[in-house]
């Protein structure tokens, strides 16, 4: 996946969560500032797992705390995924 | 006042099939956390739980029983056949009427609707079977004990996810304390270890990969549990009277609701329960030598908890032994409250108070003097078994020594 185009839909998918428009997701946003609490979390880190076809481990999901470190871990997991891919 | 006390208690758990095996688990601080083996877990990203061992239900019920319950109710079930048998108690049509069931699940018959509805979708069967309903249904334990035991009195089920049980066993003991009865069979039951509830649990990320460590500074979260326990509630006359062996007094209850939101509990609502439950007891916080905690050991529960604990006893905290057995048992969700109060009493009745297993070292953010790895012994003149639900539903038993 090109660069950028992760941050993009991560943020297009936090945006559909919250009913706001994905310019309005800044990449420093935490999750506290864009209003979300716990519950919320795990339901956008359930979509995004949808969404890209992964699975975020539970440790890894409780260190996240803003839409930047999202966006690194998805695209840390994709790259992954990749080489698996070719490897296998 | 009308005083109640315990007289008979029934245990199916992963730490002991029975009440003695039970008592001998916790006394010896041995956890029934290991592999789950009743659902294929390649495809779940935890493969731990406390499962009943050593329980064929098949020997404590026949071929149409066993059609008519779910594995919720076979705990249920004969958690109270034995605790009736404990106490020592048969039932006339006079005895009966003045005696109710008071059971506590969150799930209900969550295998069977499991399993049926595995057939609807993946099966493409056209069909459940008829006992689906009867079967699934959170009264089923209430309904069953009472129509074996002719028991005709108040009986009913509550469903507060994990405080189930203890809201069960504190509507049974009002009952019996303002006069409805005089004798009650409460606690609770609970099977949650089917694939589709599991699936669930998955995505709350709050369940341990490997044991549960209350308290701990590594705790990883909770593990799932499944059981049933169930205890004789009656008059302290009755018993007297009839020469029965008492274990201690139910001595208060006490509620309350966060109103705070539907995951995160916050301390001060647990704080108010506890408080209720002394107040109901009319106990000074001074008297509690023992609490049986929630202690999940989820990182959310267990600082709240420790923060709860404090503002209620203040100084008094650091002479507060604090145990969870969830280390051992697991998280039994609405059977929680009954497997704790049951270790409570039976803690109580003997002077040893059973340990939190699996402990690493405190979380420096919790002060609380936690009964680690070993039993303690201790004869407090009171002690407290806190249950905190999903929901922010909070209920705690308050239970006094009884005689020497």
């Amino acid at each position: 996946m090109a660069e950028g185009r992760v941050a993009e839909r991560v943020k297009q998918i936090f945006a559909d969560y919250k009913k706001i428009e994905p310019a309005e997701v800044s990449t420093d946003a935490t999750f506290e500032e864009l209003g979300f609490d716990s519950l919320d979390g795990l339901n956008i880190v359930f979509e995004l797992e949808e969404a890209f076809d992964i699975t975020i481990p539970d440790d890894k999901a409780q260190e996240m705390k803003s839409v930047g470190q999202i966006i690194a871990e998805i695209e840390a997991l994709l790259e992954a995924k990749d080489s698996g891919a070719e490897a296998g | 006042m009308r005083k109640v006390v315990i007289t008979g208690i029934g245990v199916v758990s992963p730490i002991g099939a029975d009440r003695d095996a039970f008592w001998e688990s916790l006394a010896e601080g041995r956890s029934g956390i290991g592999p789950i083996t009743k659902v294929e877990t390649a495809e779940l990203r935890f493969k731990n739980a406390a499962e009943v061992k050593g329980f064929d239900a098949s020997s404590h019920f026949d071929e149409r029983q066993m059609m008519m319950l779910d594995p919720f109710a076979h705990f249920g079930v004969v958690a109270a056949r034995e605790a009736i048998r404990d106490a020592g108690l048969n039932f006339d049509e006079g005895s009966g009427a003045k005696t109710g069931i008071v059971t506590g699940s969150c799930l209900g018959g969550k295998e069977t609707e499991d399993a049926f509805f595995y057939d609807l979708y993946a099966n493409k069967k056209n069909r459940v079977p008829p006992i689906a309903i009867p079967r699934s249904m959170s009264n089923s334990v209430a309904s069953h004990v009472s129509m074996e035991f002719g028991i005709t009195g108040a009986t009913f089920t509550t469903s507060t996810a994990c405080s189930s049980a203890n809201h069960a066993i504190g509507q049974a003991f009002w009952l019996i304390r303002q006069g409805t009865l005089d004798t009650a069979i409460a606690g609770g039951s609970e099977a949650p270890l089917c694939y589709g509830n599991l699936k669930a649990w998955e995505e709350m990320r709050g369940v341990a990969p490997d044991t549960c460590r209350p308290f701990s500074r590594d705790r990883p979260g909770m593990i799932l549990g499944e059981g049933g326990a169930m205890l004789v509630l009656e008059t302290e006359e009755n018993a007297r009277a009839r020469g029965a062996e008492i274990y201690t007094e139910i001595a208060g209850f006490g509620m309350s609701a966060d109103a705070h939101h539907l995951t995160m509990p916050l301390a001060a609502g647990a704080a108010r329960a506890m408080r209720n439950a002394l107040e109901d007891a009319r106990l000074d916080p001074e008297d509690v030598g023992y609490i049986n905690a929630h202690g999940t050991a989820t990182q959310a529960n267990d600082v709240m908890e420790g923060n709860a604990i404090e503002s209620v006893f203040g100084d008094h905290t650091d002479r507060i032994g604090v145990s969870s057995t969830k280390s051992m048992h697991g998280h039994a969700l609405g059977a929680a409250g009954a497997l704790e109060a049951a270790a409570t009493v039976l803690g109580m009745s003997r002077g040893l108070l059973p340990p939190t297993a699996n402990f690493t070292e405190l979380d420096p953010e919790i002060n609380l003097d936690v009964i680690a790895g070993e039993a303690r012994e201790a004869r407090p003149a009171a002690a407290l078994s806190n249950s905190f639900a999903f929901g922010g539903l909070n209920a705690v038993l308050a239970f006094r020594r009884y005689g020497g």
